[in-house]
């Protein structure tokens, strides 16, 4: 019997020891078990439910989770050290890869604050059509989001038919850049290339539909008995604790928080666009499934609206020794060949200062920060990716549930560890 | 006394009331106000900014590092107020190996992000509940977004062995 206990109480300190300081969060007296009952499971890095390299320690009592503790970084590439090196134009295509699920809208983000920092107008139609495509993008971020949540959840054909749709707008992507996912489409001064011709049929014939296949998707699961039990009433957290952790995006429209940077801070011009904000009050992991399918709708809403009233006008700004020249213009014009000579060799110098531009993506404020102190290559430049804070809501999500309810969790956060870990 | 460029700045006058020597300078930079703080005042600042001025939410913390100037470290702080809807800048400049109070006390969502800066700064935090690496593995040496820090690895050499 002594012998028992004293094996109960190493446990104990070997169990401390392995977890680490979880302090702040407060088991309830009943959950409260003894030691020997306690388990510690790994779950990840290689879960697939992870969606990604995550790994999240449980302590579980049984089926029931007593503390999670996230542990990231696997996929940590150095993105921030590796575009302190290059110049302003070659941060770019690094911008691509941290959401691989939004390129285009980090591409925004990072055009959007170097051209605040040099006082950059871009022309209206330039302007739109990052409008367009961040919306197709957005399109694209959830349909990969419910395919996968779904099929987390165990119902897969839904994830077929998600990734049918999403591959219609990789082929559109593919027409405009020449990429499927990597684009590095939206750039500092306006955009890469002309805009493809025929761009204006492909965009609406696939406009015509997506409409019914949102529809779709909805009437599968929104009165499937199997994807209600499993989602309502489960992963709540207080608006005020998720307001603390610096959670953003869908997950505090589903706590009924009316925010939407591009509401609130317009940029590119979203405010000549009618939109609405979905909201939901219910704060569980249906709610975030119902406004993420709204959000689907109010991007076609936008995306059609752009391609009914498109303005005509140049596809870049006006700013020679910033923006590549015509490849045309090159042959006949000796400016235009020093410009681009000068802009490829040396790169262009942007005014010393900072800035921090925000943008609406998928999962929530995404931030650039950008120091220059006025030379070719940016000084620092900080990503505030909005899965980096709303992987932090993961633990209060999941603590006091079953194991099966944390799957459905994680896929309601929606994070792309990419975009954790830069 | 608050700096000149902030003018009438409501949420600058009600910090300045609660916490005198907090603002030490102020910049208006293109996309808003950037307060630099005292850096043994952070903590009541920010407890000010959070309890009265009304920035609730909180978005995130970044460090620059400024090396081969002396004071070498900016500890940048993004603040967002829902209720005005407005967005701050809060910058504690920090002299190598200079300590700095954590603010998790005031928002909880400062834990990773200051883990993140201790790991890739190596600016430690006073107070902070978990001190420890976040992108890194656990034994790795150095601070990778040090300016001094090499970003194609150490040469190695047969003849150091």
């Amino acid at each position: 019997m002594i012998e028992g206990k004293a094996h109960v109480e190493s446990l104990d300190a070997e169990h401390e020891l392995a977890v680490g300081d979880v302090s702040g969060i407060d088991v309830p007296e009943e959950q409260k078990v003894s030691p020997a009952r306690r388990m510690t499971l790994n779950m990840g890095p290689q879960h697939p439910s992870t969606h990604g390299v995550l790994r999240v320690v449980l302590e579980l009592d049984g089926e029931t989770i007593l503390k999670a503790r996230p542990e990231i970084g696997y996929l940590h590439t150095g993105i921030e050290k590796e575009a302190e090196t290059k110049k302003y134009q070659q941060v770019v295509p690094l911008t691509d890869r941290v959401d691989y699920l939004s390129n285009l809208i980090n591409n925004l983000c990072y055009a959007l604050a170097v051209e605040r920092l040099l006082s950059l107008e871009i022309p209206p139609f330039a302007q739109w059509m990052r409008v367009i495509l961040c919306e197709l993008q957005r399109i694209e971020s959830h349909l990969v989001w419910l395919g996968t949540h779904a099929l987390d959840i165990g119902a897969m054909s839904v994830y077929f038919y998600c990734f049918r749709e999403r591959e219609e707008i990789l082929k559109i992507k593919e027409m405009f850049s020449g990429q499927r996912m990597m684009t590095s489409y939206i750039r500092p001064g306006g955009l890469a290339l002309e805009p493809p011709r025929g761009w204006h049929k492909m965009i609406s014939k696939f406009m015509e539909r997506i409409p019914n296949a949102v529809d779709e998707f909805e009437n599968l699961l929104a009165a499937n008995p199997i994807w209600v039990n499993r989602t309502k009433g489960v992963g709540r957290v207080p608006l005020e604790v998720m307001l603390d952790l610096g959670v953003t995006g869908p997950l505090l429209r589903a706590a009924g928080l009316k925010i939407d940077v591009r509401k609130d801070t317009p940029y590119s011009s979203y405010e000549q666009f009618d939109f609405e904000v979905p909201t939901r009050t219910a704060n569980d992991v249906y709610a975030r499934f119902e406004v993420r399918m709204e959000e689907m709708r109010q991007s076609i809403r936008i995306i059609n609206q752009a391609l009914a009233g498109m303005p005509s006008g140049p596809w870049k700004a006006n700013a020679p020794h910033i923006v590549l020249p015509d490849r045309e213009n090159m042959k006949t014009h000796m400016e235009s060949l020093i410009y681009h000579f000068k802009i490829v060799t040396e790169g262009f110098r942007v005014p010393a200062g900072s800035v921090y531009q925000v943008v609406e993506s998928p999962r929530g404020e995404l931030g650039y920060y950008v120091v220059s102190d006025s030379t070719a290559n940016p000084h620092r430049v900080f990503m505030r990716t909005p899965s980096f804070g709303n992987l932090q809501s993961l633990g209060p999500m999941v603590e006091n549930g079953l194991i099966a309810d944390s799957i459905a969790a994680m896929g309601s956060i929606d994070f792309v560890l990419g975009d954790v870990d830069r | 006394m608050l700096p000149e460029v902030l003018g009438e700045n409501p949420t600058a006058l009600a910090v300045n009331e609660r916490v005198p020597d907090g603002i030490i300078g102020a910049t208006i930079a293109v996309d808003g106000p950037v307060l630099f703080i005292a850096p043994e005042r952070i903590v009541s600042v920010c407890r000010v900014l959070k309890d009265e001025a009304g920035f609730e939410c909180f978005s995130a913390i970044t460090g620059v590092d400024w090396w081969p100037q002396e004071p070498r470290f900016e500890i940048v702080y993004f603040l967002r107020s829902l209720r005005h809807n407005t967005r701050l800048r809060l910058s504690v400049k920090l002299a190598e190996g200079e300590p700095l109070d954590s603010v998790t006390e005031v928002w909880r969502g400062a834990n990773w992000y200051e883990r993140e800066v201790f790991d890739l700064f190596g600016v430690p935090f006073r107070n902070h509940p978990n001190l420890e690496r976040i992108m890194m593995p656990a034994d790795w040496e150095g601070h990778p977004l040090r300016k001094d820090y090499p970003v194609h690895g150490h040469r190695y050499s047969y003849q150091d062995e």
